[in-house]
This record gives structure tokens, C-alpha cells and sequence, in this order.
């Protein structure tokens, strides 16, 4: 009996396990990241897109072609060519975009921005509402605040975004002139801002240009309320059935015992055990809309990731296409990473088991 | 002997299929500052009892009752101000099992001092002192290191104590106490027993002792409430169980091995529908 020496602290003294911890995740991390190439790298050579004419064109002479073929390295053996392919890609080079003739990491570095800061805003508004929405249906249950709260997450979760999309400009935008139309800023704002991060409402917001400030947020409410009002729906959804289970815990009962105010018995007691799943919940849904919805950037003519691929898809610009693939591949291994460091600061039990 | 808490005509049902169970009918009884064992196998509404009284039955159910008083407050009616206002500081109850009643994600320590708070605005310092000497109180050794531990960190001898603890620190009028040895080994209870004796004794409390350990409740307790599908077939000063009338009192005493009796099979019950009516 008794306690366990290593680790009777609070939160933030288990720290040092972390060390391990840490070394183990990287390693995992690197498994993972190996295989995604692997993975990246086979699709380049079993799609019937011939990496050779994409770089010479079609009308090259034979000679060219070969001397193309050999720069590529397509006349090695398959694993050394992997080998080339580890290397470059382990120093950013992913190869040149076919469409814009500009190294993939150029791109991407250019598109994502605007992917990222609309999913932010989005994975915020569907946080901020979805959480307590989903509580409050939880305590509700099967009241009337329950039903609605279901059938409008149902209705956000149903309805094709594009639909909502195209609705929304339609109401908000034509004929209430609430938001700003498509696209991330009114192109008299375009050239006077200077892109550092990328990220608009960032990049206006340190240069003072409060006018441009207010236009990029016009432009980016509607397509970040839509997503929002998407990831809303599922997270309150999430959130309500894992808030359920906690309340029918005995500790919930002996909370009541001492007395504990309701509010505090749900959103202390009960919601401090719900989070520990509800952190990966969210956190795949981010990475969900960073992915870059297309449907949505391209009602928004948002010019992010998620056009980008399919502009390049269509255009059979594969190395586009596995560039971007790797990227959504690493965010996904990034977002998973940062949720499981999430629960073991969230959940005691789970940091002794490291 | 004044009567803290009464008791008249309790019953407890649940909705079903196959329409609603009773899980406690018409129980009437009446506790004072002393201990009053209850005592039946699962099932027989011990604890749906205890959790009336309380007032945590689950939502789905209905509880009514004849009478339903504490310290002459009407429980019935009870608002849940009222509520809030006993629980804790003057009725509590220590649960069955330290590993799902107290909550995984906060330190032993966290929720002790919660409990404590519950009574007036007691400083960070204080609560916190206090808790430690009511950990001490229970027979923890380290009470610093409990204290800064999570309930998953601890024994289940130590998470009971630290439960005692936590529903002990309010110093409640009533405590009924839900099988709170069932899961510890034998040392242990006697530990935990002590503990609860001398509460009862040196505070004046009331306790309701929950258990389906027949010996145990008539060595500890002053009076004796036998249940059997949610009735209380028999009240029985403790002293005198070994007489007890009904035959299931009976029956359980009898399925009882004994050290020096004879080493032939122990009996079964047989049980007698009769009972329920």
C-alpha cells in the first residue's frame, strides 16, 4: 500500500518523466513520418502520370527525354531511388510544381496561411460553442434545450457545407452586406499589406492597418462561422455523450455528498474528466479543416490549401499533389502528437504509465 | 433519546419494462446518536436507503415517503438550497469504493480541502492544514504525500481513509456509511472501524452502517435493521441477533460457518415468498 515515491506531485512535477516520454515520441514520430513517405513515395510511381513529360513536355525529342529521365533518377533501382527521395525531401525539396514552376515548399509555404487561418478561427467558434452547447445538452438531457441543440447539430452536420456556403453569401453578403464577399481581403487592401506570417488578421493587426484589419475579418466570417457551426455540431455532439458518462460516475455522487454546487459538479468535477477525450476530438477536427476543405474554399474562393490540391489534382501536377499530401500528412502526425502530450497533462493516471 | 433523523413509510421504485420496482418499501425506522447497522445481501435496497435519505436517488426514480425528517426539516420538500445546506457540513456519506467515488483527476488533497470549504470561507492555508490533520485522523502515516496524490496513486485501504477523510471533515451530524469495509482486508476494517467508533462517540454522531457482513454490524452496532427485497423484515437490538426472530435473520446467521461448530455443508437459504407480503 502507500503512495508511489516517483510521482505524488502536481500537474507541471511529473515534468522530468517527460524527458522519456518525449524521446519515445519522437521516435514514433519518425516511424510514422518514415512510412507516410514511403507511402507518398509509392503513389508518385504507381499513378499513370509520367514524371518525365511533365518536366520536358510532350514535343521533346528523344535525347531530351532520356537525359530528363536520368536527372530524374527514374533509371536506378526502386529503393535508391527512395533514398534520393528521403534526402530531398528531408531538406524541404519536394520537387517543382509542374502548374506554377515554383519548388512545392514555395507553395505551400504561400497557400497554407490562408488554410490555417481559417480553420483556426473555425476549430475556435466550433469550440467555444460546441463545448458548452454539448454540457448544457448533457445536464438537459432529453429536455427541451437537448432536442434543439440536436437537431441544429444534426442540420450543421448534414447539410453540405457548400450549400450553407453559397446560402450564406446569398443572405449575408448580397443582400444584407453584412461580411465581405469572396476571397481573404478586397484586392484595394491586396498590395498594401506585407505578408510576414501569412496569416492576414496578424499581418494587419502589427502594421496598424486597422481598415484592412476590419476587411479581412469581414472576409473571413462567413467561411469561419460555417466551419465553425461544421465542427460545432460534432464537438458538442462528443462532448454531451462524454459528459453523460461522467455524471453517472460515483465521484459525481459524492461530490453532491459534500455539498458541491451543481456548476461546480459539472463543469469542474465532471468536465475536467470529460476533456481528457474531448482534447483528441478537437484536435482531429482541427486537423480535419486544415486539411484545407475544398468544398468551402472554393464557394470562398479562398485561395488555401485545400485549392490548391485540387487545382493540381486536376492538373495531374503530382508532385503538387504528394507534396501537399505529406504536409496534411504531418499535420496530422503533429496535431495526434500534441493531443497525446495534452492528455497526460490533463489525465494523472496516464502519466504514471510512462 | 431525541430522534435526528425519522424515517416512515420509505419507498423507492424504479421504472422498468415491465412496470415499476420497488427496490424499498415501506421503511420506517428512527436514528438518534447512536449506530444503527443495516444489514441484507445485494439487492435487498441498503443502499437506495441510504442514498434516499441523502436525496441523491437517480432522476429516473420516485421516492416518496410518509415521513422523511431531519433535525425536523422536511426532506421531502427539501430545495436543493436546503440541500446543499445539509449535505456536507450536517449529512454525509462514505461511499463503497475509494476507486470510482473520488474523482481521478484531482489530488486527494483537492478534494478534502473542497469539502471543508463547504463549511465557511475557510483561508487556502487553513482548509489546507486542516485536511492534512484529518488525513493524520484517519491513520495515514504520510498525510503530506496523500495529500498531494491522485486517487489512482493510493491503496485501496488509503483511498478508503482518504474518502473517511474528505466526508468526515465537515464533522456531519449524520453519516451513513455504504459498505465502506466490504472492500478492505480484515486489518484494515478494524482500522477503519475504530475510526468510525470513535467519531460516533467523541462528536455525538449518528451512523448508519451499511453492510451485508451480519457479524461485523451486530459486534459494531447498537441496533440492528434487517432487510430482504427492500423490506425491513426485522429490527433487533444488536446483542441480541443471535435470538433474532424472522427466519430469514435466520437463515443468514445460519449460512454463517463457525469455528467451533460442526464441519458438515453450511446451509443454504430457503427462502419464502411469504416474506414480501
Amino acid at each position: 500500500m502507500s503512495v508511489s515515491p516517483a510521482n505524488t506531485g502536481g500537474r507541471w512535477r511529473a515534468l522530468p518523466t517527460y524527458g522519456l516520454k518525449a524521446g519515445k515520441l519522437i521516435a514514433t514520430v519518425a516511424v510514422t513520418f518514415l512510412g507516410l513517405l514511403v507511402v507518398t513515395f509509392l503513389i508518385g510511381r504507381v499513378v499513370p502520370v509520367d514524371p518525365v513529360l511533365a518536366v520536358v513536355g510532350d514535343r521533346a525529342s528523344k535525347s531530351t527525354y532520356d537525359a530528363a529521365y536520368i536527372a530524374l533518377g527514374l533509371d536506378k533501382p526502386l529503393y535508391h531511388q527512395f533514398f534520393i527521395y528521403l534526402k530531398q525531401a528531408l531538406s524541404g525539396d519536394l520537387g517543382t510544381s509542374v502548374l506554377t514552376k515554383k519548388p512545392i515548399i514555395e507553395d505551400i509555404a504561400r497557400v497554407f496561411p490562408a488554410t490555417l487561418e481559417l480553420a483556426t478561427a473555425g476549430i475556435i467558434l466550433g469550440t467555444l460553442f460546441g463545448v458548452p452547447l454539448g454540457v448544457w445538452g448533457a445536464v438537459r438531457q432529453g429536455k427541451l434545450p437537448d432536442q434543439v441543440i440536436r437537431v441544429v447539430g444534426l442540420v450543421g452536420y448534414s447539410a453540405p457545407i457548400f450549400w450553407l456556403g453559397l446560402l450564406g453569401l446569398l443572405v449575408f453578403y448580397a443582400k444584407l452586406q453584412w461580411v465581405a464577399g469572396p476571397g481573404r481581403i478586397d484586392i484595394s487592401y491586396e498590395y498594401t499589406v506585407t505578408q510576414t506570417t501569412g496569416l492576414l488578421l496578424i499581418d494587419t493587426a502589427m502594421q496598424g492597418q486597422w481598415d484592412a484589419f476590419r476587411n479581412v475579418l469581414a472576409h473571413l466570417a462567413l467561411p469561419a462561422v460555417l466551419l465553425g457551426y461544421f465542427s460545432m455540431a460534432y464537438i458538442s455532439r462528443m462532448t454531451r455523450s462524454f459528459m453523460l458518462a461522467e455524471l453517472g460516475q460515483e465521484y459525481i455522487i459524492a461530490a453532491r455528498v459534500k455539498g458541491v454546487p451543481e456548476w461546480r459538479i459539472i463543469w469542474v468535477h465532471a468536465l475536467r474528466n470529460a476533456a481528457v477525450p474531448l482534447v483528441t476530438v478537437i484536435a482531429l477536427s482541427y486537423a480535419g479543416l486544415l486539411e484545407g476543405s475544398v468544398l468551402t474554399e472554393t464557394v470562398f474562393a479562398w485561395p488555401g490549401l485545400g485549392q490548391y490540391l485540387t487545382n493540381s489534382l486536376q492538373n495531374a501536377d503530382m508532385n503538387a499533389v504528394l507534396g501537399g499530401t505529406l504536409v496534411i500528412g504531418i499535420i496530422f502526425v503533429g496535431l495526434n502528437l500534441l493531443s497525446d502530450l495534452l492528455y497526460t497533462v490533463l489525465d494523472p493516471r496516464v502519466r504514471r504509465r510512462t | 433519546m431525541t430522534n435526528m433523523l425519522q424515517v416512515e413509510g420509505l419507498n423507492v421504485s424504479f421504472p422498468s419494462r415491465d412496470g415499476p420496482v420497488r427496490v424499498v418499501r415501506d421503511v420506517t425506522f428512527t436514528l438518534g446518536r447512536e449506530r444503527l447497522g443495516i444489514v441484507g445481501e445485494s439487492g435487498s435496497g441498503k443502499s437506495q436507503t441510504g442514498r434516499a435519505i441523502l436525496g441523491l436517488t437517480p432522476a429516473s426514480a420516485t421516492v416518496t415517503a410518509d415521513k422523511l425528517s431531519f433535525d425536523g426539516i422536511d426532506l421531502r420538500h427539501a430545495s436543493a438550497k436546503t440541500w446543499r445546506s445539509l449535505r456536507g457540513p450536517r449529512m454525509s456519506m462514505i461511499m463503497q469504493d475509494p476507486k470510482y467515488s473520488l474523482n481521478p483527476v484531482m489530488t486527494v488533497g483537492r478534494q478534502i480541502v473542497e469539502a471543508y470549504r463547504r463549511r465557511g470561507d475557510a483561508t487556502r492555508t487553513d482548509a489546507r492544514n486542516r485536511a492534512v490533520a484529518m488525513l493524520e485522523a484517519v491513520q495515514i502515516r504520510d498525510p503530506e504525500r496523500v495529500f498531494e496524490a491522485y486517487p489512482h496513486e493510493l491503496s485501496g485501504g488509503m483511498g478508503q481513509r482518504a474518502m473517511i477523510a474528505m466526508m468526515l471533515i465537515a464533522e456531519p451530524d449524520l453519516l451513513i456509511a455504504d459498505e465502506v469495509t466490504s472492500a478492505l482486508d480484515v486489518t484494515v476494517q478494524l482500522d477503519v472501524l475504530r475510526i468510525l467508533d470513535g467519531l460516533v462517540r467523541d462528536r455525538g454522531m449518528g451512523l448508519i452502517f451499511i453492510s451485508h457482513d451480519l457479524r461485523l454490524v451486530s459486534s459494531f452496532c447498537d441496533r440492528v435493521l434487517v432487510m430482504y427485497a427492500g423490506r425491513v423484515v426485522e429490527e433487533i437490538a444488536a446483542r441480541d441477533l443471535h435470538s433474532a426472530q424472522h427466519p430469514y435473520t435466520q437463515g443468514l446467521l445460519n449460512c454463517l460457518p463457525q469455528i467451533d461448530g460442526d464441519s458438515g455443508p453450511l446451509q443454504t437459504l430457503t427462502r419464502d415468498p411469504a416474506w414480501l407480503a
